[in-house]
């Protein structure tokens, strides 16, 4: 009820500000049409498209909760909340939830118009595809929220942007294939929880086939989404010093 | 029925190598509005926090009864959100009946600005949209932070005469100031500064004891004694 009640709570926040929901849900979309055009080729477009899918809500959704979280450590709503019979778990799957379907709205807007408009093949379907872009926005919810805990500032915050999300974005195979990368890159590439949900991403662009690969870092992604979400929870502290 | 409210035992808290709270005990008693009274960065806020438990203490204990109400000296409401939505959403949180809205905006006199977002109210009116969430759920025990600091007169002897209302009621009230003319409208005093009591009495005991009509030449005596 209460994890239900702080969704709600965010999404209400959400519609009162528009212009936010209106930049989250088309501004992927819209780098994807300007990038198909940059490139000017189907097959160079389905070749990044796949990344880029899971990229977007990845980065979009580490902004924005790192953003969120900071102004409620700020505006001590998050002390107040603090003295109250919520468990931080309720705070933390509300923020999922809201957040979760913001991104199932940004996948299925950006994928579809890639799929009618753009010419990207979606061998697996739309629904798998949807699903792993969405476990990739609860990803970078869940480390957008830890990175939160470490900046004092929004100035901070903004910057742990590129601290955190560039370098899972130029090692997770988007401009050299990882198998090509030097040795010590492609070791960093795979302990970089992205770099899982681009390949699952990429096979389902590419084959209808759910094989144990993909189960594999489909299980990846999730279990870091955990991870993160826990040492989130671990910095949302009931006391503070 | 226990014989206090809260109650502080040995109480320590260091902040950033200082020592803010420096070793005070004092019990509050039920049914009455207490005051704590001291100029600003005396630990007020460190000692008020510490009793609602978010507040990482170096020694000692604190200990509560009964459910609590707590208003941050920050207005801690969602600007992005109307003070109504502010209301149900802590009212969810707190399990509080959904008439309990209605009930708190016209107890800090905010009905016409109820569907209003709380980026767009003034500063007083903040103070109060942040003030209401401590009243949602009926709690026993209220501690507010300066909740009554930049409201106009009228509001500020509202207020005090909704505090006593809720004493009469049983619930204890404890209220920080840093307004020593507060200190006057509160049924008993706490006066701190540099993270000690200077005294825990009525405000006619601290007058007699003092010798000083004013209570805040009282507590200049007992600041330099």
């Amino acid at each position: 009820m209460k994890t239900l009640a702080t969704a709600q709570r965010i999404l209400t926040q959400l519609r009162h500000d528009r212009r936010t929901v209106a930049l989250m849900v088309l501004m992927p979309t819209f780098l994807l049409v300007l990038l198909r055009f940059v490139f000017n080729s189907e097959p160079m477009f389905s070749r990044a498209a796949p990344a880029l899918l899971g990229i977007f809500p990845f980065t979009i959704m580490f902004i924005v909760t790192s953003i969120t979280t900071l102004r409620e450590r700020q505006t001590t709503t998050l002390e107040r909340l603090m003295t109250m019979p919520i468990a931080r778990l309720d705070l933390l799957l509300g923020y999922a939830i809201a957040f979760g379907l913001v991104a199932i709205l940004q996948v299925v807007v950006a994928a579809s118009v890639s799929w009618l408009w753009l010419g990207l093949e979606i061998k697996g379907g739309l629904g798998l595809l949807t699903l792993i872009a969405v476990l990739d926005a609860l990803l970078g919810m869940a480390m957008g929220l830890f990175a939160s805990a470490f900046a004092r500032t929004e100035f901070q915050a903004v910057q742990f942007m590129p601290a955190f999300v560039m370098p899972q974005v130029l090692l997770c195979g988007l401009f050299v294939p990882r198998d090509q990368m030097a040795t010590v890159l492609n070791w960093i590439s795979d302990v970089l929880p992205l770099s899982y949900a681009v390949d699952a991403l990429t096979h389902v662009t590419r084959s209808s086939d759910v094989d144990g690969t993909l189960l594999r870092n489909l299980f990846i992604v999730l279990a870091c989404a955990v991870v993160a979400l826990v040492l989130g929870a671990v910095t949302l502290r009931r006391k503070t010093p | 029925m226990s014989n206090f409210a809260i109650l502080v035992d040995g109480l320590r808290v260091v902040r950033g190598g200082n020592e803010v709270v420096r070793g005070l005990t004092f019990s509050v008693p039920p049914g009455f509005v207490t005051g704590l009274i001291g100029p600003s960065g005396c630990g007020k806020t460190t000692l008020l926090r510490s009793i609602v438990g978010v507040q990482i203490i170096a020694a000692g204990s604190v200990s509560v009864t009964g459910s609590v109400g707590y208003s941050t000296q920050n207005p801690a409401v969602y600007a992005d959100l109307t003070v109504r939505e502010n209301l149900r959403y802590f009212a969810a949180v707190l399990e509080a009946p959904s008439s309990d809205v209605d009930r708190v905006l016209s107890d800090v006199d905010l009905v016409p600005q109820g569907d209003q977002l709380v980026g767009s109210l003034s500063g007083g009116q903040l103070a109060r949209a942040s003030l209401a969430v401590a009243l949602l759920g009926s709690p026993q025990v209220l501690v507010l932070d300066e909740p009554t600091v930049e409201l106009d007169p009228v509001l500020r002897r509202d207020l005090w005469q909704m505090f006593h209302s809720l004493a009469e009621e049983g619930r204890t009230v404890l209220v920080s100031s840093h307004v020593m003319d507060e200190a006057a409208r509160c049924d008993r005093l706490l006066f701190m500064r540099e993270g000690l009591l200077l005294a825990d009495d009525t405000p006619a005991a601290l007058r007699a004891r003092t010798g000083s009509d004013d209570l805040e030449q009282a507590f200049l005596r007992l600041a330099v004694a």
